[in-house]
């Protein structure tokens, strides 16, 4: 039962792709994604897996040579993080509309500017229109285990969309944790072999992609594709529970932490769950009624899901570790406010903006949240809808 | 089963486009009528061709079929009026009009 180690965020992904054995692997390094691709040409050189790797000249290129391969029928992989991911923004388009399964190991770093190397949400994002799947990681633990799924979600015949696998730059994706991982044979079994129906080097095959779409047809090419994007729900929880049986650890749209009677709830993506989780501890310690919705699915947007589960609180505080230039808050508050307001969830929702380019979030900084949820909700506070939390001002 | 490209016209519902609009077949650009875009078209003088057939191998669009050794009329379905054979043309047999 299980392989007890310690690894970063990068060792581990980079071990559930050696143990997957993707058939191709273009990439181009940058910070802090660069040691995913490093790790894997150790491997591949070292005999341990089968990977061609292609070292291209930009991620613009890593992207097209990831389409190509996928194309060709490869099961393919890569990896990035901030201005890599935006420098492929025309490719993940088309990447998406050609229903090609890439699976992309995304290391989130702030985009530039200013200038900045560490954690933040704003290069995924910005790519969260693009057609991709995307889940995010609190730790080591849980980017190893998305990782394994990620094919079996991308490639589904009803569901045949590219897929982002997300952690956190630095504090994920570098800090050594303790980490159970499944045995290889286990492993490469769960995730199989790629088995398209049409793929470019199919003997036998005519077969043309990427088509100009004109104004008759684009429009329903869009449609159907977000019918991908839609079944990709159910797919998700199915393949989660069929890797509860290989691992034991039970995954879904977001993880509800100590949330079932609580009156305030904080929202939230990726590590800083981690350090939610300790305030949340302490404030139960001391009788308040606080939990967390911690987001593993971004995109397809479990909307539905998350207000149904925010149903009995009295206040929630939306997390954003983006900045989206709107004037009017973070992308995780919009989504999650308008399905709150689709489903009459009356609870007040403020959206709070925190950790950008790297800055730290304490456990402190989340009591203080809760504690203004709860003025919030005794009326002792007027709430403020979008705010920062630990800005000098 | 995969529809066919002739089957694919501006009435297909959404459901029953092919998956990321993959054509599972050659030589559909026959169908593609790409002549409906031309402002000029091209008229040739049988009385001044020699049959050189120079033309044939000028025309971007292989819009001039050749049969037993000789061209015959343009391909005017598929040519999108460049005027490229016009100018190839050695014997001044080929002129452009205005419009379709």
């Amino acid at each position: 039962m299980g392989i007890k180690n310690r690894m970063s965020g990068n060792e581990a992904v980079a071990h559930a792709i050696s143990q997957i054995d993707p058939d191709v692997m273009p990439a181009f390094p940058i910070t802090p994604s660069t040691e995913i691709p490093q790790f894997v040409s150790n491997m591949i050189s070292a005999g341990k897996i089968h990977t061609e790797f292609i070292p291209v000249e930009s991620e613009h290129s890593a992207m097209s040579a990831a389409m190509g391969s996928e194309a060709a029928g490869a099961r393919t992989i890569t990896a990035t993080s901030s201005c890599g991911l935006a420098l492929m923004w025309e490719v993940l388009y088309v990447a998406a509309s050609s229903r090609l399964p890439i699976a992309m190991c995304v290391v989130n770093r702030g985009l530039t500017g200013p200038l900045n190397i560490n954690a933040e949400h704003s290069d995924s994002m910005g790519a969260r229109d693009s057609g991709w799947i995307q889940i995010y990681a609190e730790n080591n633990q849980e980017v190893y285990d998305n990782m394994l799924q990620a094919y079996r979600i991308a490639e589904h015949k009803d569901v045949r969309l590219p897929i982002m696998i997300c952690q956190d730059g630095f504090i994920t994706s570098h800090a050594l944790c303790n980490i159970e991982l499944i045995e290889d044979d286990k492993a490469r079994a769960f995730a199989g072999t790629y088995e398209p129906e049409h793929y470019l080097l199919k003997e036998g095959e005519t077969m043309a992609m990427g088509p100009y779409a004109t104004s008759p047809y684009g429009m329903e090419a869009k449609r159907a594709q977000v019918q991908g994007m839609m079944n990709a729900k159910q797919v998700i929880l199915d393949v989660a529970k069929e890797y509860e049986k290989i691992s034991g650890r039970s995954y879904g749209f977001f993880e509800s932490y100590k949330l079932e009677d609580a009156e305030y709830a904080v929202v939230i993506i990726g590590s800083a769950a981690g350090t939610a989780k300790d305030a949340v501890d302490a404030l139960r310690s001391q009788g308040k009624k606080v939990g967390i919705l911690k987001v593993r699915v971004f995109r397809p947007f479990p909307g539905e899901e998350m207000a149904e589960a925010l149903k009995g609180v009295k206040a929630v505080a939306i997390m954003d570790r983006a900045e989206s230039y709107s004037g009017n808050g973070g992308p995780l508050g919009a989504e999650l406010m308008a399905a709150m307001y689709r489903a009459g969830n009356e609870a007040v929702a403020v959206n709070i903006v925190y950790g950008l380019s790297g800055r730290d979030i304490t456990v402190e900084d989340f009591e203080g949240v809760y504690g203004r949820l709860e003025r919030i909700a005794d009326g002792s506070e007027k709430p403020e809808f979008y705010s920062y939390l630990g800005l000098r001002e | 089963m995969a529809l066919k490209a002739k089957n694919i016209n501006d009435e297909t519902k959404w459901q029953d486009l092919t998956e990321g609009l993959q054509i599972y077949e050659s030589a559909t650009s026959r169908s593609f009528y790409t002549g409906e875009w031309r402002t000029q078209t091209p008229v040739l003088d049988f009385e001044k061709c020699r049959q050189c057939l120079l033309c044939v191998p000028y025309c971007p669009d292989s819009c001039i079929p050749v049969y037993e050794g000789k061209r015959e009329e343009f391909d005017l379905n598929h040519c999108k009026g460049c005027g490229i054979c016009e100018a190839a043309c050695p014997f001044d047999a080929i002129s452009m009009k205005q419009g379709k």
